[in-house]
C-alpha cells in the first residue's frame, strides 16, 4: 500500500494549465473509473475545484499517475511537467490532511474546501473507489480539519474570496447601495459570495442559471429575480456587478459582449467576478474602459495581500498537522503488520487442527474432560511460540527495520505463499 | 513689508502640504499624513488674514497685481479642497493642489512690494471684483476636475492591474468618488465661470466697447469656456468617464492655463491700466 498525490493547484500552475484539467462534476464518475482502472491503481479518487486538480490514489509501486494525467486529459508532458506536484506516503499523507484543513486553499482558512473534498469522497466510495487505505486516510483528514478549526483561529478571520470580491467592489463603488448584483450560474460559491455583496449593501439580486428551477428557487431566497439563460445578454446590462460561475467551456462574456454593456451602461463601471474554471469572461473584457474582470487567480492575489495576519494561526495549524501525520503514518504502520499476525495466527491453528486430527485415532476413546485437556495443551504452546514474534511485529512499528523483520516473518512461516494474489 | 508677513508664514506651512505631495510618490510618510491637514489649515487661516491685511492696505477687495491675484487663487483653491476634504474625506487631490498652491502663495509672496495703491482702472470698475471671484471659483472646480480626472485613471489602472492594494496609491477613494468629485466640481463650476465671463463681459464693454474682444485673452478664455461645456455635455449624455474624459478635462486645464497667463501679454486685460 503506497499513498499518491499528483495535481496541480493555483500555486503551482496557471489558471490556462488547470482550465484544461478540470473535470466537470458529469465527468467525474468517467474520470474515476478510468482512474482505478489504471494498472497498479488500488484505490483512488479525484479532486477538482476551481484552484485544484488532484489525483489521491493508494497504489502498488509501479502506477504511473503521471501518465494518466496527461494521457486522460490529453495534456502532454511538456505542459504538465513544469506545473505538476507528486507526494507520496508520508508527503502525501500531510498533503491531505492540508488540503482538507484549507492550509493549502488559495484563500488560507476558508471553508468551501472541506466540502469539496467530502464531495469528491463521497463520489468516489459511491463508485466503490475508496476501500480500507483510502477510507482511513480521508476520515482521518476529515478529522484533522475539524480538529484544526476549532484549535486554530485560522477559520474566524477566514477572508474569503466572496469578501476579497466585497472589498474590491467597494473600491469601484464606494457604496454598494443601490447596485444590482448578477450571478451567472447559481452554484454555491456564487452564492455564498452573493450573500456577502447584499450583506454589504448591494440591493438588486438577479439570477440567471442553466437550470431554471435552480435560478428562481435561488431568487426567491434572495429576493432577486430569475431570468432564463438564454436571454442573459440582454439584461446583463441592468448589473453594476456580474458573478460568473457555469461550467461554460467557452467565455460567455467576450470583448464584443464588453463594449455593447458599455454603450447600454453609458459608460457606467461594471464589475465582473469570474469564479468559474475554465473562465467564463474573456480576459481581454478587462482591457475596456471601465470594465474591471477578476478571475479566481487575481482574487488570490488580493486575498494574499490580506493573508499576513492569518499567518500566525497557519504556522499552530502546520504543527497540529505534523503531529497528525506522525499519529497517522504509526497507526497505518501497525495496521500493515495486522493481516500478518492474522495469517500467522491461522497458519498455527490449521497446524494444530490437523495434528488433533491425526492423533485423535490413536487415542481410541477419550473423555470430554482430556479432550479439552488436549485441547488446551496445544492452544498453550501455539500461544507461547507466537507470543514472541508477534510482540516483535506490533512493538517494532515505529523500529527503522520494521519493514525486513516484518518481511522476514512472513517468509520464516512461509506466509507469502499461502494468500491468492490479488 | 508687513503685508508679506502672514502669506510667509501660511506658505512655510503649506510647505508641509507640498512635503506631503512629494513624499507621496515614494509611498507616502505617516508622519506627514498625520500633520498635513492640520499645517494647511492653519495656513489657510494666516493666508486669510495676509488677504484681508492686503485689502486694506491697498483700499479694494479687488486684487491690484497679478501677485494678489495669484495669492487669492491659492485661498480659493484651499477653500475648494477643504470643502471636497468635508464631503468626501478624499485627501488625495492635495496631492495637485499643495504643490499648485505653494507655487502661486510663493509667487505671490516673492515680491517686495505686492501691493502698489489702485490703479485707476480698479476704482473705475466697481464691480470687477464679482468677476474676478466667479472666474477664480471657476477656476478651481476646473482645476479640481481636472485633477479628479487624473487621479481616476490612477486608481482605474490600479484596480485592472490587479497588483492588490498595496502602498500609498491604495489610498485612493473609490473610483465612483474619484468620478463624483470630478463631476460636482463640473457642475458646480460651470455656473460660476459662465456668469464670471458674463460679468467680465458687461464690465469690459461699459470700458473699453467691443474691440475688447479680440483680444487674445477673451478668445483663450472662450475657447475654454467652450471645452468646459463639451466635457460637461459628454459627461451628461454620454457618460463619459476615464481616458476620454481624461483628455478633455486636460485640454480644458490648458486653456485656463493659457487663458490665465494671457494677462501677460492681453493688451487690455493687465494690471495696469491701458
Amino acid at each position: 500500500m503506497n499513498f499518491r498525490v499528483i495535481g496541480v493547484n493555483h500555486n503551482s500552475a496557471p489558471l490556462e494549465v488547470r482550465e484544461r484539467l478540470a473535470v466537470p462534476d458529469a465527468q467525474l464518475p468517467d474520470a474515476i473509473r478510468s482512474l482505478v482502472q489504471q494498472p497498479g491503481v488500488d484505490e483512488g479518487m479525484v479532486l477538482s475545484t476551481c484552484n485544484r486538480v488532484e489525483v489521491v490514489a493508494s497504489t502498488k509501486q509501479a502506477a504511473d499517475l503521471r501518465g494518466f494525467l496527461g494521457s486522460y486529459f490529453g495534456v502532454s508532458p511538456a505542459v504538465l511537467n513544469g506545473h505538476i506536484y507528486e507526494f507520496e506516503q508520508r508527503d502525501a499523507v500531510r498533503h491531505v490532511f492540508r488540503v482538507a484543513s484549507s492550509l493549502d486553499s488559495m484563500v488560507v482558512g476558508e471553508s468551501q474546501i472541506l466540502g469539496q473534498v467530502k464531495e469528491a469522497y463521497a463520489v468516489a466510495r459511491g463508485l466503490g473507489a475508496i476501500h480500507s487505505a483510502l477510507e482511513a486516510l480521508l476520515s482521518r483528514a476529515f478529522a484533522v480539519a475539524k480538529r484544526v478549526r476549532s484549535e486554530t483561529a485560522i477559520g474566524s478571520s477566514s477572508v474569503s474570496i466572496a469578501s476579497v470580491a466585497v472589498q474590491l467592489a467597494e473600491k469601484i463603488f464606494g457604496s454598494l447601495e443601490d447596485k444590482t448584483v448578477y450571478l451567472v450560474g447559481a452554484g454555491k460559491m456564487a452564492e455564498l459570495a452573493a450573500r456577502h455583496l447584499i450583506a454589504h449593501g448591494a440591493t438588486h439580486v438577479i439570477i440567471s442559471n442553466r437550470t431554471h428551477e435552480r435560478a428562481v428557487e435561488l431568487a426567491e431566497s434572495f429576493g432577486g429575480r430569475a431570468v432564463p439563460f438564454d436571454q442573459l445578454h440582454e439584461t446583463a446590462d441592468h448589473a453594476d456587478i456580474i458573478l460568473t460561475s457555469t461550467g461554460a467551456a467557452e467565455p460567455l462574456f467576450r470583448v464584443e459582449h464588453g463594449e455593447r454593456l458599455r454603450k447600454g451602461r453609458r459608460n457606467r463601471p461594471m464589475f465582473f467576478i469570474d469564479i468559474a474554471v475554465p473562465r467564463n469572461v474573456h480576459p481581454d473584457v478587462n482591457k475596456l474602459d471601465g470594465m474591471f474582470v477578476y478571475d479566481v487567480d487575481d482574487l488570490q492575489a488580493v486575498a494574499t495581500d490580506n493573508a499576513g495576519e492569518r499567518k500566525k494561526e497557519a504556522e499552530r495549524a502546520e504543527k497540529i498537522i505534523e503531529l497528525e501525520v506522525d499519529r497517522f503514518a504509526s497507526r497505518m504502520k501497525s495496521l500493515a503488520v495486522v493481516p500478518t499476525i492474522l495469517s500467522l495466527q491461522e497458519y498455527c491453528e490449521t497446524i494444530r487442527q490437523a495434528e488433533i486430527d491425526r492423533i485423535r485415532g490413536k487415542l481410541g476413546t477419550i473423555t470430554p474432560e482430556q479432550e479439552a485437556a488436549i485441547e488446551a495443551m496445544t492452544r498453550g504452546i501455539i500461544n507461547k511460540l507466537l507470543h514472541t514474534p508477534i510482540t516483535t511485529l506490533k512493538s517494532s512499528t515505529d523500529h527503522p527495520e520494521a519493514a525486513t523483520i516484518h518481511e522476514m516473518i512472513r517468509r520464516l512461516f512461509n506466509l507469502n505463499t499461502g494468500k491468492p494474489k490479488e | 513689508m508687513l503685508p508679506l508677513f502672514w502669506l510667509r508664514v501660511a506658505l512655510s506651512l503649506y510647505g508641509v502640504g507640498l512635503l506631503y505631495a512629494l513624499a507621496s510618490f515614494w509611498g507616502g510618510r505617516k508622519v506627514l499624513t498625520r500633520i498635513t491637514l492640520p499645517a494647511v489649515g492653519l495656513g489657510m487661516v494666516f493666508h486669510f488674514v495676509s488677504i484681508i491685511e492686503n485689502a486694506m492696505f491697498s483700499g479694494t477687495w479687488t486684487p491690484t497685481s497679478m501677485h494678489g491675484l495669484e495669492s487669492l487663487l491659492a485661498f480659493v483653491l484651499m477653500v475648494f479642497f477643504f470643502i471636497v476634504y468635508a464631503r468626501y474625506r478624499a485627501t488625495s487631490p492635495g496631492l495637485a493642489v499643495f504643490p499648485l498652491v505653494f507655487w502661486l502663495t510663493f509667487s505671490a509672496s516673492s515680491y517686495a512690494s505686492p501691493s502698489e495703491p489702485a490703479a485707476p482702472i480698479f476704482v473705475s470698475l466697481q464691480w470687477i471684483y464679482v468677476h474676478v471671484a466667479l472666474i477664480l471659483i471657476g477656476y478651481s472646480a476646473l482645476f479640481f476636475s481636472f485633477i479628479a480626472s487624473i487621479l481616476y485613471l490612477i486608481q482605474e489602472r490600479n484596480l485592472k492591474s490587479k497588483t492588490g492594494m498595496h502602498g500609498f496609491w491604495s489610498r485612493l477613494p473609490a473610483l465612483a468618488t474619484i468620478d463624483e468629485i470630478g463631476f460636482k466640481c463640473l457642475i458646480w463650476g460651470f455656473p460660476f465661470m459662465t456668469l464670471g465671463l458674463i460679468a467680465g463681459s458687461i464690465l469690459a464693454e461699459a470700458r473699453f466697447g467691443t474691440r475688447y474682444f479680440a483680444d487674445p485673452k477673451i478668445l483663450l478664455s472662450g475657447l475654454m469656456w467652450l471645452v468646459y461645456m463639451v466635457l460637461l455635455y459628454t459627461r451628461w449624455n454620454a457618460g463619459w468617464r476615464g481616458r476620454r474624459a481624461a483628455y478633455l478635462a486636460t485640454f480644458a486645464f490648458g486653456a485656463a492655463v493659457l487663458a490665465w497667463a494671457a494677462n501677460n501679454f492681453s493688451q487690455t486685460h493687465r494690471f495696469i491700466a491701458p
